[in-house]
């Protein structure tokens, strides 16, 4: 299929997911990520897929960490306090090196927050999904084309390296409509093979263990450092970032997902102004194109997005000083506007003097 | 499986379903006669090769190194959306848990609940020995009224921590359940019954016929402070009585082909489900 289609966001995901081979659905129900979970429960009856609405978010990622031990290619999605509850599960699965899609459509926190558009678990997504010494792949999509071809993606990913992928979007973007071409439907029969999984021996190999017990504290570190090497392997191959009007800009605006739109705009309205502003807006939030950004030799950095800050934090690290960074962001579920994104913009470029 | 060597003739040995592997059981505890009870099973059934166990916390989570069939390591109480999980993608696949109390009954009972009313073609192994056995010996969902634990040190008190749950009663009400059993193995004759149980149990998988678990009363003489032969003496006065041995739901005894006619048998007063009785199932 070649063709346009116009989609919603949520919708997008679903629908690249049955194209990338996903056959078993997990999830539980929660706004914003709500025709998602719709799409899945109307699509797998007719392709002889699981669409099952489990009695909690706990039980459905636990029943995706059994569908990925047993080799399928499986995904839930939910929303920011439903995440949470499906940190324990996908530790496990990230211990039991087990491959998976996670989606997290953000809506504001903390607590029960709202059900407006957020990208407040940016730190939860990229740094702690889980407890215990470990990172998951997060893809940030920033359309409803990026809904679609990230979550194609992150299948192959989840396989290739054998961990769960976080698709990070936001309310906005789950419940945004935009014309997609959705990518070619996957042949079942060309997905790589699993000689890990747990589907039963018939007699012809040892028996699999999925598993992320390791009472031998020297098993257990192996076992972490093993995992790092893979994680350094996914840094060399894995980063993507998206630049534009980068290469001689003074002012370099970092933002990721629906925040990297607005974003834009205002950098085109800055460059109507005179002003040499970018955006830098990374695609991978882990790995993070870090040195991408500290190659840009702006003289000033701000970062943008729905929350107080917080990729920011990794901006900084990447800019490692060598320029002032800041921050402006609105939080719970409030979007800032273009204009006040310039105006941010404004001031720095008077700071510098231009 | 007797083989004859020499003038020597093999009448009793390891299951091939069990691995040559040293367990991590305290002397004189029912695990290790459940697991072999397991493994005769799927040896008589000649189902290793297909079978996916899921073992989660709790003494039995290492049982992922004794059983030979394919293992999963599932988090505390999530065994069986586990796998529900694993069932859903390999469904001619044998998928049985093997939970303990505090598993199953306690932080693992949503779970426990849904799988059996969703009705899910699974068997479920339930070790209830009244105690948290691998924390040390705290007080589980299952212990005794007045029962001394490690976390109830003046005994079990109903007024602050309320009462145990039985479980096999509590799972009787659910349609999507085939087949409840209560069982112990504290002496030959009842070790055969539950044999019989676990055999049924994973048999009603094999055919479809449903849900199905066995509830074997146990013991821990470890957290108990007791030896072997006083725990059961102790299970058989104090736990036998709150948990009676039995039989708590047969669909097929009933006279069913499986838990879903059993569901609509019992609902067909309704006219949503008598509709799916005349459009036929």
């Amino acid at each position: 299929m070649t063709e346009k289609t116009l989609m919603k966001g949520n919708e997008a995901i679903a629908e690249a997911a049955l194209r990338a081979g996903c056959r078993h659905f997990f999830g539980y129900p929660i706004t914003p990520q709500t025709e998602l979970a719709a799409y899945m429960s109307k699509q797998m009856p007719r392709i002889g897929g699981t669409y099952l609405q489990a009695e909690s978010e706990i039980a459905a990622v636990n029943m995706l960490y059994g569908a990925s031990a047993a080799g399928a290619r499986a995904m839930t999605s939910s929303s920011s306090p439903g995440i949470s509850l499906k940190t324990e599960g996908i530790s496990y699965m990230a211990g039991a090196d087990l491959p998976a899609v996670i989606v997290n459509v953000q809506r504001g926190g903390p607590g029960l927050g709202s059900i407006q558009p957020s990208q407040s678990d940016y730190f939860q997504a990229t740094r702690a999904m889980g407890h215990g010494d470990f990172y998951l792949p997060v893809l940030a999509p920033s359309t409803v084309q990026e809904m679609a071809d990230l979550t194609y993606a992150a299948f192959d990913m989840a396989d290739e390296y054998r961990t769960p992928v976080v698709i990070l979007a936001d309310g906005l973007l789950g419940q945004m409509m935009e014309p997609v071409i959705m990518p070619e439907k996957r042949d079942l029969s060309t997905l790589p093979a699993k000689p890990w999984a747990t589907t039963g021996h018939g007699h012809g190999r040892a028996h699999n263990i999925a598993n992320s017990l390791h009472l031998d504290p020297q098993k257990l570190c192996e076992e972490n450092q093993e995992r790092f090497q893979r994680y350094e392997v996914i840094k060399g191959k894995e980063v993507r970032v998206e630049t534009y009007l980068t290469d001689d800009a003074d002012i370099v605006v970092a933002a990721f997902g629906a925040a990297a739109r607005i974003v834009r705009s205002a950098v085109n309205a800055a460059r109507e102004k005179g002003i040499r502003a970018g955006l830098f807006r990374p695609i991978t939030l882990w790995p993070y194109p870090a040195e991408a950004l500290s190659s840009l030799g702006a003289e000033a950095f701000l970062t943008v997005e729905f929350n107080m800050g917080q990729m920011v934090e990794d901006v900084r690290l990447a800019v490692n000083g060598a320029a002032p960074v800041s921050f402006f962001g609105k939080c719970g579920g409030v979007i800032p506007t273009p204009d006040e994104v310039l105006q941010q913009i404004e001031q720095i470029a008077e700071g510098l003097g231009e | 499986m007797a083989q004859e060597t020499m003038n020597e003739t093999v009448v009793f040995q390891r299951p091939d379903a069990l691995l040559p592997v040293v367990t991590n059981y305290c002397p004189g505890c029912a695990h290790g006669i459940v697991n072999r009870l397991v493994a005769e099973v799927m040896d008589d059934m000649d189902i290793e090769g297909k079978t996916i166990g899921v073992a989660p916390v709790g003494c039995s989570v290492l049982s992922y190194d004794f059983f030979g069939c394919d293992m999963i390591e599932a988090a505390h109480g999530r065994a069986p959306a586990v796998a529900t999980g694993v069932k859903r993608v390999l469904p001619d696949q044998v998928v049985f848990a093997y939970q303990g109390d505090g598993d199953l009954a306690s932080i693992g009972m949503a779970e426990t609940v849904h799988a059996a009313t969703r009705g899910e073609n699974i068997t479920i192994i339930f070790i209830n020995n009244a105690i948290y056995g691998m924390t040390g010996g705290q007080m589980a969902p299952t212990s005794l009224p007045n029962q001394v634990t490690q976390t109830s040190p003046y005994g079990r008190d109903s007024q602050t921590a309320g009462y145990p749950i039985r479980v096999c009663e509590l799972l009787s009400t659910l349609d999507g359940v085939a087949y409840l059993e209560r069982v112990t193995v504290d002496t030959p004759k009842h070790v055969r019954a539950a044999k019989k149980a676990i055999r049924h149990a994973f048999d009603n998988q094999i055919q479809g016929v449903g849900y199905s678990l066995v509830e074997v009363v146990s013991t821990c003489p470890t957290n108990w402070k007791m030896t072997p032969q006083e725990s059961f003496a102790w299970m058989r006065e104090n736990m036998l009585p709150y948990y009676p041995l039995g039989i708590y739901k047969d669909v097929q005894a009933e006279g069913f082909a499986n838990a879903a006619e059993a569901a609509l048998a019992r609902a067909k007063d309704c006219p949503m489900v008598e509709k799916v009785l005349k459009e036929g199932m």
